[in-house]
């Protein structure tokens, strides 16, 4: 069985960005990136499914620009067999990205396909089921536990409320919850012998496919803060406070 | 010119989200349907019926409906979606599973969790855990979008209401997943979603006997439902499906306790919309205290248990 990993290049989920002076769009200049926080539970998964027997091969794919090549390292030094970049400086959007996703799988043909449930970049949590619809597949979103059986992914999903079992017929598109697993730490060396392994390259004009944004991209702003708020002494101040400037009696 | 409305429910009852859902809908000052898919709904379409401003509701009814598949789901909607410029739900784990998957089968962008609904088919929407907004626009004849239900009012109710009722053949099962089983949470607390208090705790509680011991007797006198952090979900002191946040549940009520919580981004997402936010941390320079309205500098094991003394003597 062949997995395919979906691994986008977004900012440290540690760093606060900013707008551009002009409110264009966000200032990403000189940021520190990194693979997408959900990719790296789906690379993990994938190694695990390995490790226990059940894959042959683990093949990431990144789409965007060359810069994108630390991501695919990274997950290289992480474990997986091969990685590839789809190359394109165009702007992209969950609707393009599932279709390159597409394109890849059609070449690649793995039985498995795993996203992150949500970049956390654009917090769009689109292209899985994008995708899954795309190729006529069952998907199983926002998982938290994954068992193969029998030419099924027997998932848990993580939903409002509680959980959900479902099994979804191979071939699956599945997107990542944080809470599959603890994605592994990077061991230098293996990240050494991860620079010199080479990266297959596509452009995405090579797979023929229509990405033009179907969202313009308006203006990117801070969100009003909210009004300052004020430090209480005690409990007691607290509760005064609740109840004589909010009407709150507890 | 008509608006879908994709309504979730639980077998028994519409989601309170629905009736933002709705309201959201009525941003187009055009007429709104309301869709009902399940195993059984005309319980929920006598609910619906009371939601004043819909035009009709739709119901879609099979008994391979009961588990409400991504798949099944998104077909029956896509079957009528010619009849619609704008398709829309609150935004959930149930329509985050259902709507992309509608979006692609229309060959459609899809906007999701839309916080504010400008003219020409313009939204704003949140980046980066809520830490900025970005402002597009749609290029698509139909609009696929989830709302964020806490930014929308509550449409009105009233026995005179006037939509009618509709039922619709359901397309066969697509057979691609098949349901397993499912667990939902006992609590008898309010539901976190909808809760008017929500008091939630981090980490800092240091174990899930202590979490327990400590908020629960202030969520049950205040009859608050509990909220978490994920560091807190993560240690074990605290149920999944109560972290709240970017990647848990975003929550909005009257009165919020972030009760040793440090206040990162990916969790302000989730709480920063409630109306007055009292934080209590032992750190004077811990984040959280930069959206609380009320700042406790304390130890919690301290403060908790004062609070919970102070309310019951009264
Ligand atoms: C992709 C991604 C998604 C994430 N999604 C979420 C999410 O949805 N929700 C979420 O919550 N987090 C999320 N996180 C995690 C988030 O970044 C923080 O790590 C987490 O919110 C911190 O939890 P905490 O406040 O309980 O713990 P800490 O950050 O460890 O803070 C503990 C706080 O308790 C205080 N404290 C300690 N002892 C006491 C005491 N006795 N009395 C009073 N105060 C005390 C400390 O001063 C400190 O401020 C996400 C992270 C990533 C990378
Ligand atoms: N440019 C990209 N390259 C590779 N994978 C991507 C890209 N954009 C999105 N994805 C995948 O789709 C998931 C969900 O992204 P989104 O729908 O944008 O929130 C991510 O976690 C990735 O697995």
């Amino acid at each position: 069985m062949k997995i395919l990993v979906a691994v986008k290049r977004v900012v440290d989920y540690n760093i606060k960005v900013h707008v551009k002076k002009d409110g264009s769009d966000v200032d990403i200049a000189g940021v520190k990136m990194g693979a997408n926080p959900f990719d790296e539970n789906a690379i993990e998964e994938a190694l695990r499914l390995k490790e226990k027997g059940l894959v042959s091969e683990i093949v990431a794919v990144s789409l965007g620009s060359s810069a994108n090549q630390d991501v695919l390292r990274h997950a290289l030094a992480m474990g997986v067999d091969r990685s590839i970049l789809i190359q394109t400086d165009s702007v992209l959007q969950p609707l393009g990205v599932a279709k390159l996703l597409k394109a890849v799988v059609e070449l690649e043909k793995p039985a498995l396909i795993l996203l992150g449930k949500q970049a956390i970049d654009s917090d769009a949590g689109q292209t899985g089921q994008i995708l899954a619809a795309l190729l006529g597949y069952g998907q199983g979103t926002f998982v938290s536990n994954i068992n193969i059986e029998n030419d099924e992914a027997i998932v848990t999903r993580e939903i409002d409320g509680g959980t959900e079992v479902i099994a979804v017929g191979l071939p699956a598109v599945l997107t990542t919850d944080l809470r599959l697993n603890e994605p592994r730490f990077v061991k230098l060396p293996n990240l050494m012998m991860a620079r010199k392994k080479s990266i297959q390259t596509i452009t995405a004009t090579e797979l023929n496919v229509d990405i033009t944004p179907r969202l313009k991209l308006i203006n990117v702003s801070e969100p009003s803060a909210r009004k300052a708020g004020i430090k209480v002494s005690n409990v007691q101040e607290l509760l005064q406070k609740l109840k004589d400037l909010e009407g709150v009696t507890l | 010119m008509t608006v879908l409305v994709l309504a979730e429910h639980d077998k028994l009852d519409l989601n309170p989200s629905v009736y933002q859902a709705v309201s959201a809908a009525q941003a187009w000052a055009t007429s709104v349907d309301l869709l009902i898919v399940g195993e059984a709904t005309e319980a929920l379409a006598k609910q619906a019926a009371k939601i004043n401003g819909l035009q009709r509701i739709l119901t879609v009814e099979s008994a391979h409906l009961k588990h409400l598949l991504a798949e099944d789901v998104a077909n029956i909607v896509v079957g009528i979606a010619n009849d619609y410029q704008v398709i829309l739900a609150a935004h959930s784990s149930f329509s985050r599973n259902v709507l992309p998957h509608v979006s692609a089968l229309l060959d459609v962008a899809m906007v999701t969790d839309v916080l504010k609904i400008k003219g020409d088919n313009t939204y704003t929407r949140s980046i980066y855990a809520g830490n900025l907004h970005t402002t597009v626009q749609s290029t698509d004849n139909i609009q696929v979008l989830t709302v964020h239900a806490s930014n929308f009012a509550i449409a009105e109710q009233s026995e005179n209401a006037t939509a009618e009722i509709f039922s619709l053949a359901a397309p066969v099962a697509t057979n691609k997943v098949r349901w397993v089983s499912e667990e939902q949470s006992q609590s008898a607390r309010p539901a976190l979603g909808s809760a008017k208090v929500v008091i939630s705790g981090g980490r800092s509680l240091g174990s899930a006997n202590d979490f327990e011991k400590t908020l629960s007797p202030l969520a049950d006198k205040l009859g608050a439902a509990l909220g978490a952090t994920r560091s807190a979900v993560d240690a074990g002191y605290a149920p999944n499906e109560i972290q709240v946040g970017q990647t848990g549940i975003v929550v909005a009520p009257d009165l919020y306790f972030a009760i040793g919580i440090s206040g990162a981004i990916q969790h302000t997402y989730g709480m920063k919309d409630s109306k007055v936010i009292v934080a209590i941390n032992q750190d004077p320079d811990a984040p959280i205290f930069q959206v609380a309205d009320y700042g406790l500098v304390a130890d919690l094991f301290e403060a908790v248990p004062e609070i919970i003394d102070s309310i019951s003597s009264k």
